[in-house]
């Protein structure tokens, strides 16, 4: 199985410059607390982790609880360090994981 | 009320009832697992490691009346460089009445250029929403905002 996922991000920015990058990822967020219309507690299923990689360089990392929202949102920032490529990867329950890779190109000239 | 769908929003009633009633169930064990103010305290404390956040930096930007607890938008801004002297390492969530405190943890680093998160999040019902930042001098900070949850869809649902 895996998950399906959205991000964005641009794909120009100056080099220094620091840019927004947004992830969603397709996920019930299952708390473990409902139950189905049949009664039975339905079983816990998170999205846990998220974790955002420039170049092999680590940017940015998440936790999820129970109390995130389904299908999981996140807005974090990269300060861009020069062209190169973002990788966003997702880790939930069941041991499901699901990568995405951005490519980032940076100039250095002002404006 | 006319049966189907409501032509002015295309939400069906039946779609408004499940809804609600799924709502009814995640409050519901909400009051069962009684999420409380010490089980709050006890969840900030292991992230801060015991120390005592002080107030002021932290931004926390989430509405006070809320109509759907399922899906409530809500970022946190720290009021930070992000330079290697000056910089967040971490941003956390709580709350004091969801099942469990905890909502999520963020972090950051140098590359992350600004001290600023969005996420969107889950209310069991009006409570208080808690976020903290960890500086890198190994201080936090606080922000606490109060939160109405009124879960309109609930009156028909539940």
């Amino acid at each position: 199985m895996s998950l399906r996922a959205l991000l964005h991000a641009p794909s120009q920015a100056r080099v220094g410059e620091v840019v927004e990058i947004r992830a969603t990822a397709a996920h019930p967020m299952e708390t473990g607390y409902r139950r189905s219309s049949d009664g039975d507690l339905l079983p816990r299923n998170l999205l846990r982790h998220v974790s955002a990689t420039f170049d092999g360089q680590t940017v940015f990392s998440a936790e999820f609880h129970a109390a995130v929202s389904a299908n999981p949102y996140l807005s974090f920032w990269l300060r861009v360090p020069g062209s190169g490529q973002l990788v966003v990867r997702w880790v939930a329950d069941g041991g499901i994981t699901h990568e995405l890779k951005h490519d980032l190109r940076a100039s250095t000239a002002a404006g | 009320m006319a049966k189907g769908t409501d032509e002015s929003t295309g939400i069906s009633r039946r779609e408004v009832v499940v809804a609600g009633a799924a709502l009814a169930a995640w409050q519901h064990s909400a009051a069962q697992l009684s999420g409380n103010p010490a089980a709050m305290q006890a969840a900030v404390a292991a992230f801060t490691g015991g120390r005592t956040p002080l107030p002021g930096r932290v931004e926390l930007d989430i509405a006070p009346l809320v109509e759907n607890g399922n899906t409530v938008p809500v970022s946190v801004r720290v009021s930070s460089a992000m330079t290697a002297t000056d910089h967040v390492r971490r941003i956390a969530l709580f709350t004091e009445r969801n099942p469990q405190s905890e909502v999520a943890v963020f972090n950051l680093s140098l590359l992350s250029g600004r001290a600023e998160v969005a996420t969107r999040m889950r209310l069991a019902t009006s409570q208080r929403v808690l976020a903290l930042a960890e500086l890198q001098d190994g201080s936090y900070r606080q922000r606490a905002v109060d939160v109405v949850v009124t879960l309109a869809a609930c009156v028909e649902g539940g």
